[in-house]
C-alpha cells in the first residue's frame, strides 16, 4: 500500500485500511526504542516543526521523540515563545515557517479547524496534535493500537468511554476509529458533558457509569477539566468523583480482563481511583504513551514519502 | 427629469397590481401608471426630454428596502463605508436600506444619526435610514434619547447585536417608543444560552468540536418580547429569525392578534449548519446557520406570512475579520449584493409568487419602518427596482461594490439580478 495523504487532520477521513496501514507501520517502529542505540537514520535531513498554540508535555515530548528517533531535525514552538505573543495572525505564522522549508508541521491548537486552516494553505504535510474539542488523530491511532496488542483486535469489542465528552477531542477521534474498526462504542457522563446529537455518530450513551462499563473490554476515561466547574458543567469534583470515578468497586461490572486506559494527564481520585490507575492487570496508560512515540514515527515517516 | 419605462410586467404589492404597463416618473415622482403610456401620452405628459427605457421582458417593482443592514461608518471604514454599502445596495437593487447602530461609537445620539444621514446624502445613491441604538452605547443599562434621535432621523430602534437583556428596560422602551411611533428591533438571542457559541448547536457542532449556540437562546427571547409585546399593547419586530421554534412562536403570537412583525435573511433559508464543516468563516453568522428542519420551517413562515420581511443582516468585514481560525472569525456576511438573487429562488422553488416576495423586500418593510415606500403609487417617491429575471450570473466576490467581500456564495450560480435601480427618479445602477 502506498500512503497517498498530504495531510493527518482527524480520524473522520482515514479508511479502515489505512488505519491498518498506519497501525502495522507503527509496529515495525516499536522495536526502534528498545535499542541501545534508539536512532534509525531514516528522516536524516527532514525538519519537522512542532507548532504548539497549547500547552503540552506528553503530545509534544513524543512528537519531538519520535522525530528524533529517525534522526529529523524537530524545531519547538510554543506559543509564548512565537510571534503570537506579537499578534501575528495563524496564517503569517505558516507562511513564513513555509518559507524555511520544513518537511512536516505538526500543530496543536485550542482553536477547532486550525489546522485545516492550515493545511489549505501551506505546501508541507500537517499533522493535527489536537484541535479544540474536535479531534487528536494520533492519540486515537495510539489507543487503537495499545488496544490491538492486549486484545489482538478491535472488532467486536466494547469501549466505554467515560468524562467529559463534549470537551474531549480524545472522545471524537476514538469514536470515529475504534467505530470504523468494528468496536462497539458506549458513553458515560452526566448529560452536561454529553454533546448533542452524539448518538448519531453510532454511539450509545447512558447517565451512568456501571450501565456504561457493563460488560466492557476496554474503559477509557477522560480528564475532567477543573475550570469546568465554573461553567456549571458540574456542581462539584466531590460530586464528581462519587459518581464518575472508576474504582475497585464499580469496575466489577466490567469484564475481568477489561483494560484501563486514560489520555492524561490524571486527576487521581477524581476520575480515576489511584489504585486502579496504577494496578498492572488493569491499567495500560503508560504502555499508550509507550505506543504513542511509534505512532508517531509512522505517520512522520508515511507523511515524507517512507512506505513499505 | 421626466422618465418613460415600458413594457415591463409591473408588479406592485400596494395596488394588487401585476401586468405589463408601462410607468411615468416626473420630478422624481410617480406620474403615472397604465397600459400604453407611450402612445396615449405623447401629447401631453411626455415631451423631447423624457428619457424613454425599453423594458419589455423584465419586471418592475417599487424599489426595494432591506431594514437591516451595517454599514460600519463611523469606527470600523475598512469593513464599509456608507459610500460603499449604499453602492452595494443599489447594485443589488435596493433603493433604500436601513442602518443598525452598531458602529464605533455606537449611533446612541443625534451627532452619530446626522453624520449617517450626512454621509448617506453624500453619496447620493440610496436612501439610508440609520436605526438609533435602544440603550446608551448598547450596553442594555439606561435608554437613549428616542425623540432627539428621530428628530435627527432615526427610523428604529434596536441594540442589535448586543441584545437587551434586561426585561425590565425592553418594555419600557417598547413603551416609550411606541408613544412616538418608533419600531423596536429585537435582536432575539440570551446571551447566557449562547455564550461562546459558534455555531448552531446540534450534529455537526458535534463532530466540529465548536461550541455550540442552541436554538433556544433565540426563542426563549422571542417568547419574551413577545410577552411584553402582549403586556404593553405596543408593536415588535423580531429581527433575522434562524429556527423552527422561532417560526411557531410568531405565527401563534399573529394569530392572536399581537403586533408582531418579523423578518429572516436569504441564508436562513438556503443554507444549513452542515456547510461549516469546512471550517469557512464566511458559513459563521450570528445567528447561525441552523438544521434542514429550521430550513424547511423558515420557508413555511414566509410561505404562510409569518414571516414579513426579508432582509439581508448585511455584515461586512475585512480580510483580517475572517482570515483566522473560525473560533476568532468575526461573525456575518456580506449581503445585500446576493440577497435577491438568493430571494429569487423562493419563486422558482414554489414557496412564494412574485407579488408576496416583492412585499416581504418593499411594501412590508416600508409600512413596519413608517416609510411612505414600497409602492408605485401615484405621487409616491420614484424608487423602482427593474428585475431581469432570466439572466444568468455567478456571484464574484472580487465583484462586490460593497468593501465586504465575505460571502459564502462566492461562485454561486444565479438567475435573476437588479439591472436598473432607481432612486428618487435618477438612475443609480445601470446594468442593463
Amino acid at each position: 500500500m502506498k500512503f497517498e495523504r498530504k495531510d493527518i487532520l482527524g480520524i473522520k477521513e482515514l479508511s479502515v485500511d489505512e488505519i491498518n496501514f498506519i497501525l502495522e507501520t507503527a509496529e515495525s517502529f516499536l522495536e526502534v526504542s528498545t535499542r541501545k542505540i534508539k536512532k534509525v537514520p531514516t528522516l536524516r535531513g527532514k525538519t519537522i516543526i512542532n507548532l504548539f498554540y497549547e500547552a503540552s508535555t506528553r503530545t509534544r515530548t513524543s512528537f519531538e521523540i519520535a522525530g528524533k528517533r529517525l534522526s529529523a531535525d524537530t524545531i519547538n514552538i510554543s506559543s509564548s515563545t512565537s510571534s503570537v505573543v506579537k499578534g501575528e495572525t495563524l496564517i503569517d505564522t505558516a507562511r513564513n515557517l513555509e518559507a524555511m522549508n520544513p518537511d512536516v508541521i505538526v500543530i496543536r491548537h485550542s482553536a477547532s479547524g486550525a489546522p485545516h486552516l492550515l493545511a489549505a494553505l501551506v505546501k508541507q504535510s500537517i499533522i493535527n496534535a489536537g484541535d479544540g474539542a474536535h479531534e487528536h488523530p494520533t492519540q486515537a491511532l495510539l489507543d487503537m493500537m495499545t488496544i490491538k496488542e492486549h486484545k489482538g483486535k478491535i472488532a467486536g469489542l466494547k469501549v466505554a468511554i467515560i468524562g467529559d465528552i463534549e470537551h474531549s477531542r480524545v472522545a471524537r477521534s476514538n469514536i470515529y476509529g475504534l467505530s470504523k474498526m468494528g468496536a462497539n462504542v458506549v458513553l458515560a457522563g452526566p448529560a452536561t458533558m454529553m454533546p448533542r446529537n452524539i448518538e448519531q455518530m453510532g454511539v450509545k450513551v447512558f447517565n451512568k457509569t456501571e450501565e456504561a462499563i457493563e460488560d466492557a473490554d476496554v474503559i477509557m476515561m477522560l480528564r475532567i477539566q477543573l475550570e469546568r466547574q465554573k461553567q456549571s458543567i458540574f456542581p462539584s469534583l466531590r460530586e464528581y468523583s462519587q459518581h464518575y470515578c472508576l474504582n475497585r468497586n464499580n469496575i466489577k461490572t466490567a469484564k475481568k480482563d477489561v483494560i484501563v486506559m486514560h489520555p492524561g494527564p490524571i486527576n487521581r481520585g477524581v476520575e480515576i481511583s489511584p489504585d486502579i490507575a496504577d494496578d498492572p492487570s488493569f491499567s495500560v496508560i503508560l504502555d499508550q504513551v509507550n505506543k504513542g512515540v511509534a505512532v508517531r514515527m509512522a505517520l512522520l515517516y508515511l507523511l515524507t514519502g517512507g512506505s513499505e | 427629469m421626466k422618465m418613460l419605462l415600458t413594457g415591463a410586467r409591473i408588479i406592485d404589492p400596494a395596488q394588487n397590481i401585476d401586468s405589463r404597463m408601462d410607468i411615468f416618473l416626473e420630478n422624481g415622482k410617480i406620474a403615472k401608471v397604465g397600459v400604453n403610456l407611450s402612445k396615449s401620452s405623447k401629447s401631453k405628459d411626455s415631451d423631447k426630454t423624457t428619457k424613454i427605457i425599453d423594458l419589455t421582458g423584465m419586471i418592475l417593482v417599487p424599489g426595494l428596502i432591506d431594514m437591516h443592514t451595517h454599514l460600519r461608518e463611523p469606527g470600523y471604514e475598512y469593513k464599509e463605508t456608507i459610500a460603499s454599502g449604499s453602492a452595494a445596495a443599489v447594485a443589488g437593487g435596493f433603493t433604500s436600506i436601513a442602518c443598525m447602530p452598531n458602529t464605533n461609537p455606537i449611533n446612541d445620539n443625534r451627532s452619530i444619526t446626522e453624520f449617517i444621514r450626512r454621509k448617506a446624502a453624500e453619496a447620493a445613491l440610496a436612501n439610508v435610514y440609520p436605526v438609533g441604538a435602544i440603550s446608551t452605547d448598547s450596553a442594555g443599562l439606561k435608554l437613549t434619547e428616542f425623540w432627539d434621535l428621530k428628530e435627527a432621523g432615526i427610523v428604529a430602534l434596536s441594540d442589535d447585536g448586543q441584545p437587551v437583556m434586561n426585561a425590565a428596560l425592553m418594555r419600557r422602551a417598547m413603551e416609550y417608543a411606541s408613544s412616538l411611533q418608533l419600531p423596536v428591533i429585537s435582536h432575539c438571542e440570551d446571551t447566557n444560552l449562547s455564550a461562546d457559541g459558534l455555531m448552531n448547536e446540534g450534529y455537526y457542532s458535534t463532530i466540529l468540536g465548536l461550541h455550540g449556540i442552541p436554538g433556544v437562546a433565540e426563542e426563549v427571547m422571542i417568547a419574551r418580547d413577545i410577552l411584553i409585546a402582549e403586556f404593553t399593547g405596543t408593536p415588535v419586530h423580531i429581527a433575522h429569525v434562524s429556527t423552527a421554534g422561532s417560526v411557531r412562536l410568531i405565527r401563534d403570537a399573529k394569530k392572536r392578534g399581537l403586533k408582531v412583525t418579523a423578518e429572516t435573511a436569504p441564508h436562513y433559508f438556503t443554507l444549513t449548519d452542515e456547510a461549516l464543516q469546512s471550517y469557512d468563516t464566511n458559513f459563521k453568522i450570528n445567528p447561525p446557520l441552523r438544521s434542514k428542519q429550521d430550513v424547511v420551517a423558515i420557508k413555511e413562515g414566509l410561505a404562510d406570512g409569518t414571516i414579513d420581511v426579508i432582509a439581508c443582516d448585511h455584515a461586512p468585514h475585512g480580510r483580517t475579520d475572517k482570515e483566522v481560525e473560525f473560533e476568532y472569525a468575526a461573525n456575518g456576511i456580506s449581503g445585500l449584493e446576493t440577497s435577491l438573487g438568493l430571494s429569487l429562488n423562493l419563486i422558482s422553488n414554489k414557496i412564494i409568487n412574485w407579488p408576496e416576495l416583492i412585499a416581504k423586500m418593499s411594501l412590508n418593510p416600508a409600512r413596519i419602518l413608517n416609510l411612505t415606500k414600497g409602492t408605485l403609487e401615484t405621487g409616491a417617491d420614484a424608487d423602482i427596482t427593474v428585475i431581469d429575471p432570466q439572466v444568468k450570473w455567478t456571484v464574484d466576490v472580487q465583484a462586490f461594490r460593497s468593501r465586504g467581500k465575505n460571502s459564502p456564495f462566492h461562485g454561486r450560480k444565479m438567475q435573476g439580478k437588479a439591472i436598473l435601480t432607481i432612486v428618487g427618479g435618477e438612475i443609480k445602477y445601470d446594468d442593463r
